[in-house]
C-alpha cells in the first residue's frame, strides 16, 4: 500500500511541476539558509581557533599598560627591564621558555629589491615559544644573542620579495641602513589574526636595542607555560611577581597586562559560536515559514482536487489510502525541497567561504539534521490537509465543481 | 433468473437532516435486481432515484431497512468496509465522466488496479485490454483534454470494467453526449451486459436510452412506482 501511495504522490507532483516547485521553495530556501549559515559559522569558528593557536599554545603575553592599547592620559607605563626577564626565568615555576621582544619597522633591501617589513628583536627562545622552525639555515647561536651580532632570520614573505626563489642563506641585506647577514629562513605560517605572520625579520634583541630603539627596554615578554603546569596558576604568580617588581601599591590597578592566548581563543570561539546560533535560529524561522507554505498549498490542493478525491473514494480507495497519498505528497515535496536546499547550501558555502576567508567544513551532522527536519515538516504540516482530504464524503466530493 | 437476486432492498428509507427540517428522500423501497440484468432507473428529479443509486453503489447508507448485496448486509458496514466492497464488486460511470485530468487514459483505467495492489505488468495488461474493449486501445496515452466527450466516457467505462466488477453503476452516462455518441455508449453497455455478464444499473432521463435496458424501474416521490420487466430481449 505504501508503494501505491508513493507512486500516486509522484504522479500528482509530476502533473503539477510549477506548483510543486513553488510549494517547496520555502523549504528549499529555509534549508539552504540554515545549512549555509551553520557551515560558514563553523568555518569562522575554526578560522578563529586556527588564528589564535598560531600565537602559540599555552603562551602568556606580558605587556605594559592595560589592554592592547597603552591607554589615554597619565604617565606611560614603563617597559620591562632585562632584570624582569631574568626574574621571570629564575623565580617563576612552570615556565618552559621566556622570550623578550622589541619591535621596530623598516625597509629591508637586497640588491635591487626592497620590502617594508616589521623587525622583531628577540632571542632563540622566541621560536621555542612560537613552536616555529627554520625552513632553511639555522636559528640564533647564544654568542650571537649575547653580542648582538648583525644576523637575521627572515619570514617567508620577506624571503619571496627580496630573494624570489634564490637561496638567501649567507646573503647580506640592509635594513634601516644597517647591514646584516641572513642565517635562516622561517617555515611559512600564513595569515594570522594580526596580519601576515610571515612578513617579518627577526634579529637578536641586543642588536635591535643598540641600533634601532636606543635603550635596553623590552616592550613585550612571551612566557611559554610547561604543559605539566596550569596556565592560570602560572599567570597568577607572574602577575604577583610583576606587581612586586614594578612596585604596584596594594589595591592599585596593574600597570601591565597578561594575556592568556587560550583564554582569548575560548572567548572568540564562544562569540562566533553564539553568533552562528543566532543567525541559524533566524534562518530556522524561514524553514518554519516554508512548512506553513506547504500546509497552505496542500490545503488549497485538497479543495482543488475534491472531485479527484471523490473519484478515488468511489472506485474503492479507503480513507487511509487517501490520507497517505496526501501525506506522502507533502513528505516527498518537503524532502525534495530539503535535498535541493542542501545542494544549494553546498554550492553557496563553497562559494562564500573563500570570500569570508574561512575554511569550508562539510558537517554531515548539520546536513542530516536539516534534512530530517524538512521531512518532519512534511509530516507535521501535511497531516492536517491530508486528514481533511480523507474525511471527505465521496458523494459530496463527486458533486464538487 | 431463478437464482437469488444480487441486490435486494427491503423497506429502505433515507432521511436527510433531522427535526422539522428533515426530508424523507426514500419512503420504503423494495427492489430485487437479478444477476445479469440490465436495469434502467427513471423518474423525475427528487423522486429518490439518485439517492437509491448512491445506496446501491455503497456510497451512502440507508437510514432504515435492509440492503443485501450478494447476501451480505451492507447497511451495517462501516466506511472502509464499503470502500473495499466497491473496490471488489462495483464499477462506476458518471454523467460528467470524472476522469483525472492531466492523466493519460491508461493511467486513469489503471487507477482501480493500483488500489487493488496489482503489479505494474498486470495493471498494464488489464488496462490495455479494457481500453481495447471500449475501442480506444490506440488512444492510451492521451489525456482527457485530448479526447472527445464520447471517448472520455468510454475511458470511464474502461476504468469501471477493468476490475471485472459484478455490477456496473452508471449515473446518466449519456447525459452530456449527443444522440449518436449516446447510442454508441448504450451499445457498449449492452454488449458488456450480454457478453461480459455484468449487471448494469443505469439512471437516465431519456426513454430512448432506457429502451436498451431489460428492466425499467420507475421512481416517484421516494417510492418505486412500477417495474417494467422484459422490455427488450
Amino acid at each position: 500500500m505504501l508503494g501505491t501511495t508513493v507512486i500516486l504522490a509522484f504522479r500528482a507532483i509530476n502533473r503539477h511541476k510549477l506548483r510543486s516547485f513553488l510549494t517547496t521553495l520555502g523549504i528549499i530556501i529555509g534549508v539552504a539558509a540554515v545549512v549555509t549559515m551553520v557551515t560558514l559559522g563553523n568555518g569562522a569558528t575554526a578560522a578563529v581557533r586556527e588564528q589564535i593557536s598560531s600565537l602559540g599554545a599555552n603562551v602568556l603575553q606580558l605587556r605594559p599598560g592595560q589592554g592592547f592599547g597603552r591607554g589615554g592620559g597619565g604617565p606611560r607605563p614603563p617597559d620591562f627591564k632585562p632584570a624582569d626577564l631574568t626574574a621571570i626565568e629564575n623565580q617563576l615555576t612552570g615556565v618552559r621558555a621566556v622570550a623578550p621582544m622589541v619591535q621596530s619597522s623598516g625597509t629591508a633591501i637586497y640588491e635591487g629589491s626592497n620590502w617594508s617589513t616589521t623587525v622583531y628583536g628577540t632571542t632563540a627562545a622566541y621560536f621555542e615559544v612560537q613552536s616555529w622552525k627554520a625552513d632553511t639555515g639555522r636559528l640564533f647561536m647564544p654568542e650571537e644573542e649575547e653580542a648582538g651580532k648583525p644576523v637575521c632570520i627572515i619570514g617567508n614573505t620577506v624571503r619571496t620579495n627580496l630573494f624570489q626563489s634564490n637561496d638567501p642563506i649567507g646573503k647580506r641585506i640592509r635594513i634601516k641602513g644597517v647591514s646584516c647577514q641572513v642565517i635562516g629562513a622561517l617555515a611559512t605560517r600564513g595569515q594570522g589574526g594580526f596580519g601576515d605572520q610571515d612578513d617579518v625579520v627577526v634579529m637578536p634583541i641586543k642588536f635591535v636595542q643598540r641600533r634601532f630603539t636606543g635603550d635596553r627596554d623590552i616592550s613585550q615578554i612571551m612566557v611559554a607555560v610547561d604543559d605539566a603546569y596550569d596556565t592560570s596558576t602560572v599567570q597568577t604568580s607572574l602577575e604577583e611577581l610583576m606587581r612586586e617588581r614594578r612596585k604596584v601599591k596594594p589595591g592599585a590597578e596593574d600597570n601591565f597586562n597578561v594575556f592568556d592566548t587560550k583564554q582569548i581563543s575560548d572567548t572568540l570561539t564562544g562569540t562566533t559560536t553564539i553568533l552562528t546560533q543566532i543567525v541559524a535560529a533566524v534562518a530556522a524561522i524561514s524553514l518554519l515559514v516554508g512548512g506553513i507554505g506547504i500546509m497552505n498549498i496542500m490545503l488549497v490542493s485538497v479543495t482543488e482536487r475534491t472531485r479527484e478525491i471523490g473519484i478515488r473514494l468511489a472506485i474503492g480507495a479507503v480513507a487511509r489510502e487517501v490520507l497517505m497519498q496526501f501525506l506522502v505528497e507533502a513528505i516527498v515535496l518537503s524532502c525534495l525541497g530539503g535535498l535541493i536546499g542542501l545542494f544549494l547550501a553546498l554550492i553557496a558555502s563553497v562559494a562564500i567561504a573563500p570570500l569570508m576567508q574561512v575554511p569550508f567544513i562539510f558537517d554531515v551532522k548539520v546536513n542530516l539534521i536539516a534534512f530530517l527536519f524538512s521531512a518532519a515538516i512534511g509530516v507535521v504540516f501535511g497531516y492536517f490537509p491530508a486528514r481533511r482530504a480523507a474525511a471527505l464524503n465521496p458523494i459530496d466530493a463527486l458533486r464538487h465543481e | 433468473m431463478a437464482a437469488d437476486p444480487i441486490i435486494s432492498l427491503r423497506g429502505v428509507t433515507k432521511v436527510y437532516g433531522s427535526g422539522p427540517t428533515a426530508f424523507q428522500a426514500l419512503k420504503g423501497i423494495d427492489l430485487d435486481i437479478a444477476q445479469g440484468d440490465f436495469v434502467a432507473v427513471m423518474g423525475p428529479s427528487g423522486s429518490g432515484k439518485s439517492t437509491t443509486m448512491n445506496i446501491l453503489g455503497c456510497l451512502d447508507v440507508p437510514s432504515g431497512g435492509e440492503f443485501l448485496f450478494k447476501g451480505r448486509h451492507v447497511e451495517t458496514l462501516d466506511r472502509d468496509q464499503r470502500a473495499l466492497l466497491r473496490r471488489r464488486y462495483l464499477g462506476f460511470v458518471f454523467q460528467g465522466f470524472n476522469l483525472l485530468s492531466r492523466t493519460t487514459a491508461l493511467e486513469n483505467v489503471e487507477l482501480p488496479l493500483l488500489y487493488r495492489g496489482e503489479d505494474k505488468k498486470t495493471r498494464y495488461e488489464a488496462g490495455m485490454a479494457a481500453l481495447d474493449k471500449v475501442g480506444l486501445k490506440d488512444w492510451w496515452d492521451h489525456t482527457p483534454a485530448e479526447l472527445s466527450g464520447g471517448q472520455q466516457q468510454r475511458v470511464a467505462i474502461a476504468r469501471a470494467i477493468v476490475t471485472q466488477p459484478d455490477v456496473l453503476l452508471a449515473d446518466e452516462p449519456t447525459g452530456n453526449l449527443d444522440s449518436e455518441r449516446s447510442v454508441e455508449i448504450m451499445e457498449l453497455l449492452t454488449d458488456l451486459n450480454r457478453n461480459g455478464g455484468i449487471t448494469v444499473l443505469m439512471v437516465t432521463h431519456e426513454p430512448d436510452m432506457a429502451a436498451f435496458a431489460r428492466t425499467i424501474v420507475h421512481f416517484k416521490d421516494g417510492l418505486v412506482e412500477r417495474v417494467e420487466q422484459g422490455v427488450t430481449a
